[in-house]
Order: C-alpha cells, then structure tokens, then sequence
C-alpha cells in the first residue's frame, strides 16, 4: 500500500442556507479544496461522495455524476458512497483506498447534505431511514428516542446524569462559537440545555444536534505527490471502518458502541498508536450520549466515566483531549453525508496550526469518528504532520 | 404521511401478530425478528420457526415527546427495548403507562394494538405492543 496524504481540503458554512442549493454546496466546498493545493482540475481521476438520502429530501439521486458535471470534472470517474450519517467517513475511506492501492493518483472526496428544502418530519422519516425500517422506526421509533434508550441504559449502568450530558453540548457551543463555519455561533450554559424540552426523555432539544446544510471535501494524493502541491500535506496514518446490528435492540451491549471500539482497535494498531497519542478528536456527538460513549469508545476514558469527564472539562479545548474542536454535529451541525469529511477538514486545520481561535496547542496527531445510524457503521481515521 | 407496502405488512403477519420467530436448532439460540439465516452459525445453521410467550422485562426505556408522522395522535407514548424472557429483545410501545410508571427490569406482556394509519382511505397495521404485567395482575 501506498502512504496517503490529505493535500488540500475545503467546506462551506454549515447552517441553515436558504439560497443555496445541493450542487451549489457542492461546487462552493470541492472549489476550496481544489484552490487549498493549487489544482486546476486536469490532475483528479476519481472523485467519491457521501450524501446519505438526497433522493428523499431533494429527490435526486446518481449524484455521483452530478457532481463530475457541476464541477466540470466529466468523464473522471465519480461514485456515491452510501453508510447513513457515516457516508461521509467511508467516502473519505474509500478514497483513501483508490489512492493507497494505486488505482488513482488524485481523488476528490466530497460530503454534502441539503436538509432545509424539507419539511421536518418528512427530513425524521428519511433520517430514520438509517435504523431498521420495519423493526424499530415501524413500531414508532425515532433517532432521538433510539439514542434515549442508550442514555437510560448509560444513566442506569454507570449512574451518568442529564447535567454531564447537557456539559457535553456546553462544551461544543462554546467551541462551535469560535468557528465561522459552525451552524450554531452561540454560547450556551448547563440551564439552557436543562430547561430545553424533552424530546425523547432524557435527551432534551438541546441533547440533539441540528438539521443543517452544508458541504465539505478533501483532495487524496500519495504522500510524495501531495508534497508538490502543498506545504502542509497531512498524512493519514489509519484507515478502519467496522459494522454492527442495524437494529439497537439486537445489539450485545446499548451503552457502547461495539462498532466504534472495533474500528479504533485497528485504527490504533495501522498507525501504531495508543489513545494517549492523539492531541485532538472529531466525535461523532449526533447526541450528547453519542460523544460520552464515543470518548469512552475510542479509549480516551474508562467505560462509564466519559459523562462525568465531560461535565470534569477534561474534553474541553486544550485540556486532557480537544474533542470537538469545530463545535461538533452539535455545535457546528449536522449536514449528514456531509460530516465524516467536515471532521476531516477540522483535523487538517488543526495540524496545520490553521484553526484561528480554537487551535489546540502543540497538535501533531488528530483522530476523527463517524457514526452511521446508531451504531451500525462506524469509521475511525487518524492523521498526523507529514 | 408514511405509507408501508401491502406486501410487506402481509409478509410480516405471523411475527408482528403473534411474536413468531425462530430458532437455530445448531447453537440453540432464538431470534426475533425472524431469521433466515442463523448469524452465528451461518451456513451451518438450522432454524425453525419458534413462538415467542409474550412475556418480558423492560431493558431500557423512553418517553417520546416529538413523535414522527403517522403517531400524533398518540404522542407523548412510551418507547421500551423489551427483553423477552425467551432471551431476544425487540423495540415496541408500552401502552397504559407514563414514564413514571415505568422502570428498567419491569415486568412486560404482550398485546394487541393498532400500530399506525396510513393515509385516511389506507391501511391500518396492526401488532405487538407491551403493558405492564403489574398493572394487569388480579387484585
């Protein structure tokens, strides 16, 4: 296998983008990208995309070409990768797979989402398109009350309470407040969270990330190329994904995700790290639950301590572990196939010393995480300065 | 509103109305939903059909506020994983209950219940749902 490089990446602003549209997103993010490494286009012969279910909110498919053509990239081979709210992540996987192998030389990886054009419940049901239809969203079912169940079993198990949850969205708030990128800019306390309603108990409105907009993407070289292209190419140093029961309820444990901890496993053992080695983390936080579990997942913290952790500030910017630093899917929110790649282009920001007014001090080696549905499919990279 | 195929409701009947699942005659293990094909013995795996009692402990529960299309009316309602006493565990409703009433290692049965609508002139789907057994013992 060939060593691969990150050499350029760009996003556009997450939120709620009225006038922009699915191919807009992705032309303004792919742009950045390209312009981030001085490519012109000519160079990329593969390009893949995570988007999750934009035949249900905007009802297009096939946007693997459409995206070849709204780039003016026609004929580059161009593919839709598909795994829920991880598509982003095994998007990001699968091009570094193209490149590792040798079958490509220059890969664009994109994510998008376009959510807004939606009504809302009509976004929860294609959403809940990630869980086992006919199992467990038929019997009335919903994401949030799925990751309430893990919460009641965590509360339950480890005695985690709703203010260590509610610290992790404080936390992401006041990270996402320092990024001009993220959805949410605003600070947030522990009673905005505590008095916000309950939405599937005992996860409240603001236990849960938002319905967002937005695009991202990353140019993959081999790593000796993407040293003629940037200054700051960033290596990814493992690449492991891993599946688990689609359903929660068939699943051995529902306080942890058995995908994750597979994932990090390899993860740790390609790029011969230990959890003490990363400086900082994207998780994948679609509930504050998801992050407490996530950071227990990945090892940074015993089983049953992340929430108390959290609530610690022993996750907060230039603490013990930078987790979060973008803001999160809490903070900087959650524009679905869009998020795996965001975590990436936070991570190469973040080793690059790029990251304004969040940076996390002295980071050579960064981590990202990607869920899909609620468990299902789990994707771990881990990057470091080349 | 949501909508769900004829076909997949009729297919679905026997474990949806009844809670019929199976069993792999090699390991021994029972599943619900139904299996067609044992995930831990694979190709060696024998699997019968099995009826499941109805009876259940709450493994994990929640109250849903914001209910998705096709439950307005009934929400707020009472979401549980219930572990069946068989040893699967399935996600379903607890009906004539609040969250107060409810704790994880309840005791659970089965019941009949109408599940959703589709649209005004479509199909009512029927199955299973849970109630307390401590609400329903003889006093």
């Amino acid at each position: 296998m060939r060593r691969v490089a990150i050499a350029g990446v760009g996003m556009t602003k997450f939120g709620e983008e009225w006038t922009r549209g699915f191919r807009d997103m992705l032309i303004e993010a792919g742009t950045r990208a390209l312009a981030d490494c001085n490519l012109h286009g000519e160079e990329i012969d593969a390009i893949y995309v995570g988007t999750m279910a934009p035949g249900s909110l905007v009802g297009q498919e096939h946007v693997g070409a459409l995206v070849a053509d709204s780039m003016g990239l026609t004929p580059v081979p161009a593919t839709r990768v598909e795994a829920a709210c991880a598509s982003g992540g095994v998007a990001l996987r699968t091009g570094y797979m193209a490149v590792a192998s040798g079958m490509h030389d220059c890969v664009v990886v994109g994510g998008v989402e376009k959510m807004t054009d939606t009504p809302g419940n009509e976004v929860a049901s294609a959403l809940g398109g990630a869980g086992d239809q006919e199992w467990e969203l038929f019997m009335g079912a919903t994401f949030p009350a799925i990751y309430a169940l893990m919460a009641r079993r965590h509360m339950h198990e480890y005695g985690t309470t709703e203010e260590q949850l509610a610290s992790v969205a404080v936390k992401n708030h006041s990270n996402a407040s320092k990024n001009k990128h993220a959805h949410f800019q605003n600070e947030i306390t522990i009673e905005t969270v505590m008095g916000s309603k309950y939405i599937a108990s005992p996860l409240k409105l603001f236990d849960c990330s938002p319905i967002t907009d937005g695009a991202a993407a990353a140019v993959l070289m081999p790593l000796e190329k993407a040293k003629k292209y940037t200054e700051q190419p960033i290596e990814i140093v493992a690449s492991a994904q891993a599946s688990d029961a689609i359903a929660l309820h068939s699943r051995e444990s529902m306080s942890a995700l058995k995908s994750t901890q597979v994932a990090a496993r390899k993860a740790y053992e390609m790029a011969k790290l230990s959890p003490k080695d990363i400086d900082v983390v994207e998780v994948h936080d679609c509930f504050t639950i998801a992050e407490v579990m996530a950071i227990e997942d990945l090892g940074f913290f015993k089983k049953g301590e992340g929430a108390k952790a959290s609530y610690e500030g022993r996750t907060a910017l230039n603490s013990e572990i930078s987790v979060n630093t973008s803001g999160g899917l809490k903070g900087c929110g959650h524009p679905v196939g869009a998020t795996g790649v965001k975590q990436a282009v936070e991570i190469v920001w973040q080793l690059r010393g790029k990251a304004d007014g969040r940076q996390v001090k002295d980071c050579e080696i960064g981590m990202t995480h990607n869920v899909g549905g609620s468990g299902a499919t789990a994707v771990v990279h881990i990057m470091r300065k080349a | 509103m949501p909508s769900e195929n004829l076909a997949i409701t009729w297919r679905r009947i026997p474990e949806r109305y009844r809670l019929a699942g199976s069993y792999c005659e090699n390991c021994k293990t029972s599943y619900f939903p139904n299996r067609k094909l044992c995930p831990k013995c694979r190709r060696k795996g024998r699997l019968a059909s099995k009826q499941f009692s109805g009876r259940g402990r709450i493994y994990s529960f929640t109250e849903v506020s914001a209910g998705p299309a096709g439950f307005e009316l009934e929400t707020p309602y009472l979401l549980a994983i219930v572990e069946l006493e068989e040893g699967p565990r399935l996600t379903a409703q607890i009906v004539g209950a609040t969250e107060k009433d409810a704790k994880i290692g309840d005791e659970v049965e089965m019941v009949f219940r109408r599940i959703m609508e589709d649209s005004p002139e479509g199909l009512i789907h029927y199955g299973y749902k849970f109630r307390l057994a401590k609400r329903c013992a003889p006093k």
